[in-house]
């Protein structure tokens, strides 16, 4: 073994003035940075092992750390920078793929900052949701063509099952195996207490959570892993997990630290195993395919659950998605390449997929076009940072969006981008008992639902001001948005005005 | 500058309507007394009227009354129109000269029918075929416009204050069982004809006064349904889905309603487990039909009249009966200055239609 490259990413600094000897840190850091050294009484610290989760600077009773970037600097260059440097030094090290946690972090555009809402002046009045009604719910699912009622003016239409959501926001698909028992309970929870839904993603669903079925959204991927007929029947909904746009192309990664017996139980495979889904569903190699496997599952559950179909936002979504909903789907999902993820392959994570913005406009103006937008809802995903995000996509076309990394960082999570090593501090990605029950669902599902609860005050308040009082005459309402710092092409696939226009 | 359907320009109004249940008719006169009493709500932009019963003679006939720009277009719309349809009458409209109605475009009427064989190829209703072609002149055909193409009803409107307009078509020479009219103050001046309102697509009329804020959402949702939006209105719009909701998907009328003014889902909670379920259903799939914002509209079709306010009453509208006639209104003023006694008047609320219908046998 050659002599390792590696150097430090951050800086632990400790005040030494501060610090109490107490060990708190010690305690808390699973990644092993700080040590105490009793014959000094002194506490110590390993900086290259610091991934920079903030939990000892959280929990210090006296303040005494704070993290730094490392200022060892390498020679300015804007094109060999530290990172790419660094990423040379580890493969060449291990002869491995890169492997990355989190969204895409690179210098892309974020189309939600370039985007401006409307408000109401004068032509017509603004609503105060203070004082006057202001309705966020939603309905999910497949919608006739159109409704027909006898002479008598009874309804004669059957309706397919709808997913009923008090406010347009889900809790994105997170397996149990990539996040711990503890995260899956608190989001079943919130989802349970705010009318909304959380999504099982696709490891199963431990029998314990099956009471909050109604609220929960049963994955179907690849790997196939803790897909049984009870499982599919215990949700509202079922999800048929194509693609995830942190990793557009390839399957979902679990590494086999991250499986013990409980999670093995739930995932039906051994523990320790890693759980490497699939690139292609092997049952699904074409667009009729996929029909097929909506309809095997509309039939296990005898049609009473809808189906979502879950693709990656990549360059022909579009088409894709007109296909999804040719083939019976009852919503198509798209995440965008700024999706978390538990692990993916840096490259994969970095360079594959488009933003969700552009991925949602298409898709919902290519539906239109095609007059077929009204049969499946548009649910989009792939970093919805906060509630003017959600307006927006709402806006653009979306019935509804999928939150991961938000209600992560509820949780806990300080995006350290580490989930792959299995040694979330915060207890959220991560299977050790230790660390688990550092998250206490009691407690924590009450931050969900804070953030969700506010988020919802948020979007009625925008909605208010742009005069409208029901969140479904904002879908694809392209007028209330203007874009600001973006060329004639961005603005034509957005289907939006320049602002001033 | 761009004229109307090239950008979209809010605007204010006053509206007015008036109906004899039993089907007399009556000439324009009183309409146009009562919008013109509300002079103040509008700028002179805009003025309209929708009269129906108003051609017997013709009352099997679409009557489509056109705008042209030139001559040019004329005949390359004629030619359309000749191709599609047998012409049983044409001619301009008569118009009598008023100081302050200028730039008027050639303004044509045409009593038409679909011609037979064109329509069994195409498996589609007359009206079906006549309300394509009729979007297909507007969109196409630039410099024509067809702003009226119902049966035995018509409309006239212009750029100009609407007692001017009225005067201008004469309208005290017409007789019709129901009249709507409008007074527009939009936010820009365009000064095109067609901008003016009532908007109509066959027998369906709109006068509405209000800026809704679902226009895109609305618009998105008939668009798919093959209708095109070319005048960026909200009357359009509107329009359109009624004619989709009521005609094209032959959903009845109180549940169209329902659909456009759709109750608020703690209302829809508070029903029967029957009525829950319809009125779910109809949220859940014309959610996008769904006008938001406000409004107050007089919705007139050959059944006869409907005013309809925003589900949380952000635009005055007033109703009011006496004897056989039904009265609608922006103001009480407007209505009390043609009729001074109604046996009822009243402030509908946000939501609650205003259903004046012919009596059985009537139309």
């Amino acid at each position: 073994m050659s002599l390792s490259f590696d150097i430090p990413v951050f800086e632990v600094v400790r005040n030494e003035k501060r610090c109490i000897q107490c060990q708190v840190c010690v305690r808390q850091c699973f990644n092993s940075v700080h040590s105490y050294d009793e014959d000094d009484n002194v506490v110590c610290t390993d900086d290259i092992k610091c991934v920079n989760c903030h939990r000892c600077v959280t929990l210090c009773p006296t303040r005494a750390l704070i993290i730094k970037k490392y200022p060892l600097e390498f020679r300015e260059n804007t094109n060999w920078t530290s990172n790419a440097i660094k990423e040379i030094y580890k493969q060449s090290q291990t002869g491995g793929v890169l492997l990355s946690s989190m969204g895409n972090p690179k210098a892309f555009p974020i189309y939600w900052d370039k985007i401006l809402l409307n408000a109401s002046q004068v032509t017509n009045p603004s609503i105060d949701p203070l004082r006057e009604p202001m309705e966020t719910k939603i309905m999910i699912g497949r919608k006739p063509e159109k409704l027909d009622f006898d002479v008598k003016g009874k309804l004669l239409t059957e309706m397919p099952p709808q997913v009923e959501l008090s406010t347009p926001i889900m809790f994105s698909a997170m397996s149990y195996g990539s996040i711990s028992r503890n995260a899956h309970e608190s989001l079943a929870r919130a989802a349970t207490e705010l009318g909304i839904c959380y999504n099982t993603g696709e490891g199963g669903l431990n029998r314990d959570f099956y009471k909050y079925g109604k609220n929960t959204i049963v994955q179907v991927a690849s790997g196939r892993f803790g897909v049984h007929k009870e499982y599919l029947s215990a949700g509202i909904a079922i999800e048929i997990k194509i693609g995830q746009g942190a990793k557009p192309g390839i399957g979902g990664h679990l590494p086999g630290k991250k499986v013990g017996e409980d999670v093995s139980a739930t995932r039906m495979i051994p523990v320790g195993s890693d759980a490497i889904s699939p690139a292609p569903h092997h049952d699904i190699y074409s667009i009729e395919d996929l029909r097929q496997l909506i309809f095997s599952l509309k039939e296990t559950t005898s049609y009473k659950k809808p189906v979502f179909v879950k693709i990656a936002a990549v360059h022909n979504a579009a088409a894709i998605a007109s296909g999804i909903v040719r083939a019976g789907a009852d919503a198509i999902v798209v995440d965008g390449f700024r999706g978390g993820t538990g692990a993916a392959p840096t490259r994969v994570r970095d360079n594959v997929g488009i933003p969700i913005e552009l991925a949602l406009a298409a898709i919902d103006q290519r539906l239109v076009e095609e007059g077929i937008r009204n049969q499946a809802s548009l649910i989009v995903a792939g970093s919805i940072r906060n509630s003017s995000d959600i307006v927006k996509a709402v806006a653009l076309g979306a019935d509804a969006v999928y939150v991961g990394s938000a209600a992560v960082i509820a949780l806990g999570c300080h995006m350290c981008h580490t989930c792959s090593t299995g040694k979330c501090n915060w207890g959220i990605a991560t299977q050790e008992p230790e660390l688990v029950k550092r998250l206490n669902p009691d407690i924590m599902y009450k931050r969900l639902v804070n953030l969700v609860s506010a988020w919802n005050h948020e979007i009625q308040e925008m909605l208010g001001g742009m005069g409208i009082n029901a969140i479904e005459s904002l879908r694809g309402n392209r007028l209330m948005l203007r874009g600001i710092d973006l060329n004639e092409k961005e603005l034509k696939v957005l289907g939006i005005k320049y602002a001033g226009e | 500058m761009l004229k109307e359907g090239e950008l979209r320009i809010p605007s204010g109004c006053a509206i007015s309507g008036i109906i004899d249940r039993k089907g007399r008719r009556f000439s324009g006169e009183e309409i146009i007394r009562s919008i013109s009493l509300m002079h103040e709500r509008s700028n002179g932009l805009g003025g309209g009227f929708a009269a129906y019963g108003i051609y017997p003679q013709y009352k099997d006939f679409y009557a489509f009354h056109i705008f042209y720009e030139n001559l040019n277009i004329k005949m390359q719309t004629e030619d359309f129109i000749a191709k599609y349809f047998d012409i049983e009458n044409a001619g301009s409209i008569p118009t009598k000269h008023v100081p302050s109605i200028t730039n008027k475009p050639l303004i044509w009427r045409y009593f038409v029918s679909p011609r037979i064989h064109m329509l069994k190829g195409s498996f589609i209703s007359d009206a079906e075929f006549t309300s394509r072609c009729v979007i297909k002149i507007n969109k196409d055909y630039s410099g024509a416009y067809v702003f009226s193409s119902g049966k035995n009803m018509g409309t006239f409107k212009g750029v100009g204050y609407p007692e001017a307009i009225g005067e201008f078509f004469m309208l005290d020479t017409y007789k019709a069982y129901m009249w709507t009219a409008h007074g527009r103050f939009p936010t820009n001046t365009p000064g095109w004809w067609g901008g003016a309102h009532p908007f109509t697509i066959l027998d369906w009329s709109v006068v509405h006064n209000g800026e809704i804020s679902s226009y895109d959402t609305n618009k998105r949702f008939v668009e798919m349904y093959g209708y095109k939006c070319t005048l960026q209105t909200d009357t359009e719009v509107i329009t359109y889905l009624f004619d989709m909701l009521a005609r094209k998907f032959s959903i009845p009328m109180e549940k169209v309603i329902k659909i456009i003014a759709a109750p608020f889902w703690s209302e829809i909670e508070k029903e029967n487990e029957e009525l829950q379920f319809e009125l779910k259903s109809m949220r859940t799939v014309y959610a996008s039909a769904l006008i938001n914002g406000p409004f107050s509209i007089i919705l007139g079709y050959e059944k006869g009249m409907i005013a309809l306010n925003d589900r949380i009453k952000l635009r005055s509208l007033v109703a009011a009966t006496k004897d056989d006639r039904t009265y609608v209104a922006s103001e009480e003023s407007a209505i009390r200055i043609i009729c001074s006694n109604p046996d009822k008047i009243w402030f509908p609320g946000g939501g609650d239609p205003v259903i004046a219908l012919l009596e059985e046998g009537q139309k």
